[in-house]
Formats: C-alpha cells, structure tokens, sequence
C-alpha cells in the first residue's frame, strides 16, 4: 500500500495533518499478534474479554444453582459463594464491558467512523492490548492460588477484604488488585489513543458534529474513564499497601480473631469515597458507548435520520460531566451527614434529564420510521425496554429514604443488573450482529441469531423481574442460603428456582451465539460492503473487510452527517457521508 | 474529595472552553457540502503527540490529586502524627527546578537549531533528575534511620507513597528523555529533535509543578487551605 498525502480539492486548503507513516507489518507475528492495526486490536480486545465474560457467565450458573437450590450442590460452599460473586462482579464490569465497548468497538470503529487509516499511536494501542491481556491473565491465575480468588465483593471494601475470614485473603486479594491495577495502566495506553484520535486524526469534512453518535459515546466514556480509573488506581495501592507493608490507610484499630491487629485509625469510608469516585462514572462509561451504538442501530434500521441529533450530543456530554458528582450515592448507608445525602440524590436525579432526553429522541426516532425488525434492531429495541426498566428503578434508590430500607437487597442486584447488565449486553450483541459484517465480510445466521435474541431478552426479564420483588420482600443479597425466615414465603424459594432455570437457559443462548459467530465465519452468507444500507464512513471502505490503512489511496472526504437516510428525492434511501453533493463531484470541480 | 473536584473542575472549565469552539450548535442535518475543519483554519496545528501529552497529564494530574484528597481526609483522623520533613527535600526541590530549567534551555537551544545547546540541556535535565532522585532516596534513608517507617504512622505512609509515585514518573520521563537524547546520538536532525525535546520539557515542568504542590502539602504549609476546601464541601 502506497501513502498518499491528501490530494488537493479546489477551493479546500490541504488538510495540515500530513498523513502519517503507516506502520506495516513484516511477518505474521506482526501482522495477526503483535499487530499494531487498529482492527486487528479490537478482536484481540473483543475475544479475550468474550473470554474471561464466558467465565463469569458460568460463574453466575454456579451461583444461580446454589440460590435456586440451596444444600443440593455439595461443591458450592458459603466461601465458594462469595468468591463466585465476586468474580462474577468484576469481570462482567470491567475485563467484559469496558474493554469491549472501549477496546472492542472503541479500536475498530473508531479510525473507521472519523475517516483515518489507524489510531495515532499504534505502538502505544498494541502495548494496551498486552497489559490488558497480562490484567486477564493475573486475574484468571487467581482461580489457582492457595486460598482461591478474593470473596470481598466486588467492592472489595476493606476491612473485610484483607481480614482473615474472608476467602482469598492471602493471595486472592493481591492477585486482583494488582490485576486491576495493570488493568488502568494498560486502559490509560488505550485511551490517550481513542482520544487524541478523535480529536486529531479526523479526515477533511469531518467535524465534531458530523460524527456519528457512537464515536461521541465512545469518546466522552473513554474522557470519563482517564479521569476516573485514577480513583481505583489510588485505591487498589493503597489497599494492597495495608494488605503487604501493614499501613493502615483504610485499616481502623480492630480485632482479628481475638487478636487485636497491627492496624489502626484508617478510614473504611475513605476506601468507599474513593471506588466510588470510579465506581460512578464506570457505569456511564459502559453506558454512553452504548447509548451511541443504541442510536446509530435505530436510525440505520428504522431508515430515518436520528431525532435530535444536537442534543444528542448535548445530553452525551451533560451525563458524562453529571457523573462525577453522584458518587455518594452508593453510600447512603454509610452513615454520612444527612445534608450530604439530600446533595447527591439531588445530583442523581438531575441525570435523570439528559437520560430522558436520550430515551425520548430514540422513540421519537422510531416514530414513522420505516422499521426493519432486523436482528440488530431486535436487540437496539430491547436495549431501550431494559434501560428504561433499569432507570426507573433507579429513581427508587436514588432517594436515600428509599433505599435506606431496599439497601443490600436483591432489588439492588436486580436494578444493576437491568441498568448496567441487561441493557449494556444487548448493545454489545445489537452492535456484533450489526457490524459482525464489517469485520469479516459475512452475515451472521439470521435464525441462530432471532433464537438467540428471543431467549436472551425473555430469560433475562425471567430472571431479574422476580428479582425486584424478592428485594422488596426483603430478600438480602450476597447471602449463599436464606435459610428459615419469617418474612420470606415458601414460595420466594419456588420463585428461586425458576429464576435459576432461566438463567441456565439464558446462557445456554450465549453457547449458540459463540456457535454462530464462529460459524458465520466460515459458512455465513457474503455480505457485501454495506449490507444494511448504512451511510456512515466504516460501511464506504474500498474492501471488505477494511484492508491495512482502511481507506486505500485516498482519506475519504465527508459532506454531510452520518444519519441522511429517506432524503427526499434522493435516488436511495441513505446518503453516504462521502457522496458529494450534486454538482461537486468526488473530486472536487468545486461550483 | 475536594482537590479532586477542583482539580475536575478545572478540566472541565477546559474542556468547556475547547467545546465552546466547536460549533455544537450547528445543525448538521442542514449542512451539506465541505464545512473546513477547525482544526485546518488553525495556523498553530498541534501535532497529535502534543496532545497526547496533554491528556496524559490531564490522567496524572487527577491522580495526584486524588492521592491529596486521599491524604487531607486521612490526616484528620485521631492517629496523624506529621513527621519532620528533612532539610534534604528543599535541595532537592533545587535540583528538581535546575533539572526543569535546564531542559527549558534545551528546548529553546532546539529552536534555534543549537545542537550543542540541546546536548546540554538533555544531559544537564537528565543528570539533575536522577540527582533528584538520590535525594529522595537519601531523604528516605534519612527518615528511616530517624524511626519513621512506612507502617508508623498514615503520616509517613503518605509521605512515602506520593514521594515514590511522583518518583516513579520522574523515572517514566527518564526512558522518554533517555530515548530523545539516544536520538541525538544517532545524529537526527535537530528539527526532527525539536518535538521530543518540547514534550521532555513540558512533562518535566509539569511534574515540578506537582512536586511544588506536594511539598506544601508534606510540609503542611497547604493545610489552612486545605481546612479551607474542606469546610466547602461539609
């Protein structure tokens, strides 16, 4: 491949980016492991992390059988349990969802979508992938150490996190805060590179209003998550700190065992302000690049430009700032002033208005459009059902005199799991099904994947809508067996056990997904360079998939926004965005 | 949490201003044709490695400031007990402000196309860092030698960890100056140095700055305005 610096369009200074030397790769260990191609990136990215989630899922069967059928799985311990969760937790967070969403889709949607042959600094993006997959491979080794992988919670609140008794408390622990943090130093490498791509290696037209609602999720999310995953990093070191050298950062005067330990006077508090100061704002980091992904799906498959496309962008930006300042409100219980309290649910529920701005312009979006009840679309749809859900409950634990009592009850585990589970996941598999074409050139099985979209949304609303009620009874979360109580019915404990089938079923669907991804691969019908008609910049690459440089000779050169779908009186029912105008022709006799 | 939220504050006063410049109002749907880019009407074109530092700095920049929201809530508790700051430090806040002036001049030397002056400065900024960072570790010494270990006190605690963390970047800079003046070695033109030298230097103030500001924190020379930002926000 031959690089071009930009041509020259009449009437057009030349763009003063001078195209950058491309790095190409020599051998094939350069070229499919050591690869510092953007799109070869983001699969690595995407298949470990579908890697290490299938893990997770398996860890949530196991935990799933011991709640649906306490006492009949000897190999299900009330240690195992715990570890089980918190396993579950933080992989299906941050090793699944946000490297997918930022590594995945953010490295191979990125340079497509603004127009530019690679990342800036792919050097830099190769080196993200390793520290990722060495955080995956830390993480993982803790299976395997004496004492198996920390139970703290996800949370990892201390005391209990490094106190004896806890399971994992002699290696688990170290091996998952050093994991987590290789994994922001390896995610910071990443994110200086989404970044700064967006800001600076954007083709000639593009400007920031012109880009698709994806790459402005990604981007914002991406802004958010350098500025938030600090917060862990402080306290993953600082925790490890009073786990190894005996400091007591976090560690109050306690007695361990009858012994009274060497810590002394540290803030537990201190710890929960801090992972929350990241724990916040990760849930709209894995929130907007859904939101943008959610936005392009409906406005390429209901055929009609997205509604409200400024403040689109607006609300983007507005939730990403907001979701700095609400962290408190995970800590209602923590026994804070009142004043605080009455402060952050003002703060959360302020959100509340960009979210429902979002909500209001996809169906407003889908408003007499010409809705095509595509695979993609399916799971864009059941994406806005189940954010909607999500919020809704949302708004119950946002007041702190509610949540007070729904406070480590299953209600919560249901509401986070709709919020942030449910709905990221069906963006996650809307935006598989809808760019698996892009990737590799073929369509994914259009039956395995309505199978595996029917079960997915109906088993999920199986299993969390009991949920709900089960939290409101009062069933408590993190408990490995109830046991005999009197506010719980026998028939909580039938409800249980369906929620546990449905949860086998559920992921049983995710085997056949897997099926059909690597199926497709080889036997899937040949999709063509834009199957679905789509008139943003990754469908207009000269080859399918996206060969090295992605654009061939030439940058492309945008002239509208992504979104010109059922223009009237155009020939088709979309406008790409590299489509002149009528009379100026692509290059460039200007009028 | 205070320092954090002024230090976000003022990334997102920034990022407000850079918004503000970029014609969010636009109404893309009714524009058709080439609109030029911001980014080419500029003259001043900044190269992609420039802002990458940036927010790079941006990142270590919310991280220090975590680690002093960190500290100005810890040292409230009963147990804080300040430790003596040794006189080593305010040397080596003087070899630190040598380090950063003497890649200043590098870069300058850069500009004019003085390759002499540019191995000076690399050589002089490098040598001074490292110098630095003996210092520290002999202030480490010191202050274990004096019975104030990592484990004592969260005072010392801190002291340790932030001197170690903003140490561990100093060294960060190290490879990225070490790799420029290797250029220098290998005879690159002075012009294609220029860049790298710039980034070294900005890197290096930035990193004087936050040493300032930890040293008034460690010394306690911040703590009225620390009182001050925390009665703000309770």
């Amino acid at each position: 491949m031959v690089d071009v610096p930009f041509d020259t369009v009449a009437g057009v200074p030349p763009a003063e980016v001078g195209e950058v030397e491309l790095y190409h790769p020599r051998s094939w260990w350069t070229k499919y492991v050591f690869s510092q191609d953007a799109k070869v990136i983001a699969v690595q990215y995407s298949i470990t992390a579908m890697s290490i989630g299938m893990v997770a899922l398996v860890l949530s069967w196991l935990m799933r059988l011991q709640l649906g059928f306490p006492g009949t799985f000897s190999f299900i311990d009330a240690n195992q349990y715990l570890q089980f969760i918190t396993m579950h937790g933080m992989i299906m967070v941050i090793y699944l969802l946000t490297a997918l969403f930022l590594g995945g889709f953010g490295n191979y949607l990125i340079p497509l979508m603004v127009g530019a042959r690679d990342m800036v600094f792919p050097y830099v993006n190769m080196l993200s992938y390793w520290v990722y997959l060495l955080a995956v491979v830390v993480l993982a080794a803790t299976f395997f150490v004496p004492g198996g992988p920390t139970g703290a919670g996800w949370t990892l609140y201390p005391p209990q996190a490094i106190l004896s008794g806890t399971p994992g408390q002699d290696w688990g622990i170290i091996f998952m805060l050093a994991s987590l943090i290789l994994f922001i130093i390896g995610f910071t490498m990443g994110g200086l590179n989404y970044v700064v791509t967006v800001l600076q290696a954007r083709t000639r037209g593009m400007t920031l209003m012109r880009l698709p609602l994806t790459v402005w999720g990604i981007f914002t999310a991406t802004v958010m998550a350098l500025l938030a995953f600090p917060a862990l990093f402080v306290a993953s070191v600082m925790l490890l700190l009073d786990r190894l050298l005996g400091t007591s950062f976090f560690m109050p005067t306690l007695v361990e065992m009858g012994t009274l330990t060497k810590y002394g006077g540290g803030s537990p508090i201190l710890f929960q302000h801090l992972f929350w100061f990241f724990g916040h704002p990760e849930v709209y980091i894995v929130a907007l690049p859904a939101f943008g992904i959610i936005s392009d799906l409906i406005s390429v498959h209901a055929r009609k430009n997205i509604f409200g496309y400024r403040m689109m962008v607006w609300a983007i930006v507005a939730i990403g700032a907001l979701s700095f300042v609400v962290w408190a409100h995970h800590m209602y219980v923590s026994g804070m002033h009142p004043y605080f309290g009455f402060f952050f649910a003002t703060t959360t529920l302020i959100i509340a208005i960009p979210t429902a701005i979002k909500v209001y312009n996809w169906v407003l979006t889908l408003w007499r459009g010409d809705i095509h009840l595509t695979i993609p679309m399916l799971f864009a749809l059941a994406f806005i059902i189940t954010f909607v859900n999500g919020g809704l409950t949302g708004l119950f634990l946002g007041n702190v005199v509610v949540d007070v009592p729904l406070s480590d009850t299953m209600f919560v585990v249901a509401h986070f799991h709709m919020v942030m589970g449910i709905a990221p996941i069906m963006a996650v598999f809307g935006g598989i099904y809808h760019w698996y074409p892009k990737v590799t050139g073929r369509m994914l099985n259009e039956a395995l994947g309505r199978f595996h979209f029917w079960v997915s949304f109906l088993g999920a609303y199986a299993v969390f809508f009991p949920m709900h009620y089960l939290g409101l009874l009062g069933m408590p979360r993190r408990y490995h067996d109830i046991g005999e109580t009197s506010f719980i019915p026998a028939s909580a404990h039938d409800l249980n056990a369906f929620m546990s089938v449905a949860a086998l079923i559920v992921g049983f669907a995710q085997l056949v997904f897997l099926f059909n991804l690597i199926w497709s691969l080889f036997k899937g019908k040949e999709a063509g360079g834009n199957p679905w008609g789509a008139a943003s910049l990754e469908w207009q690459t000269p080859e399918t998939p996206p060969g090295h440089g992605n654009w061939g000779k030439e940058l492309p050169i945008v002239y509208r926004w992504a979104y010109d779908y059922s223009v009237p009186g155009a020939i088709r029912d979309f406008v790409p965005q590299n489509e002149p105008p009528a009379g100026l022709s692509a290059q460039g006799s200007h009028p | 949490m205070s320092a954090i939220i002024l230090f976000l504050a003022g990334i997102a006063a920034i990022a407000g201003w850079w918004l503000s410049q970029q014609r969010l109002t636009a109404k893309p749907w009714l524009e058709e044709g080439l609109i030029v880019d911001l980014r080419e009407e500029s003259t001043s074109f900044l190269p992609p490695a420039k802002i990458g530092l940036g927010v790079f700095l941006a990142v270590v920049g919310s991280l220090f400031a975590l680690f002093i929201s960190a500290y100005s809530m810890r040292m409230n508790m009963v147990d804080w007990r300040a430790l003596p700051v040794p006189r080593l430090l305010w040397f080596n806040t003087a070899v630190l402000v040598l380090s950063s002036v003497a890649l200043q001049g590098a870069h300058m030397a850069a500009r004019r196309s003085d390759i002499d002056g540019v191995i000076v400065g690399l050589c002089a900024g490098g040598a001074s860092a490292v110098t630095f960072l003996i210092g520290q570790l002999l202030a480490w010494r010191e202050l274990s030698g004096a019975g104030y270990f990592l484990a004592s006190n969260p005072a010392n605690s801190f002291f340790y960890l932030i001197t170690a963390v903003h140490g561990l970047h100093l060294m960060g800079g190290l490879v990225a100056l070490g790799r420029t003046t290797a250029k220098v070695w290998r005879g690159v033109a002075v012009t294609q140095l220029r860049l790298s030298v710039e980034l070294c230097a900005i890197y290096w103030h930035f990193l004087l700055l936050v040493w300032l500001v930890l040293l008034g924190l460690l010394t306690g020379w911040t703590d009225n305005f620390v009182d001050i930002c925390r009665q703000l926000l309770s």
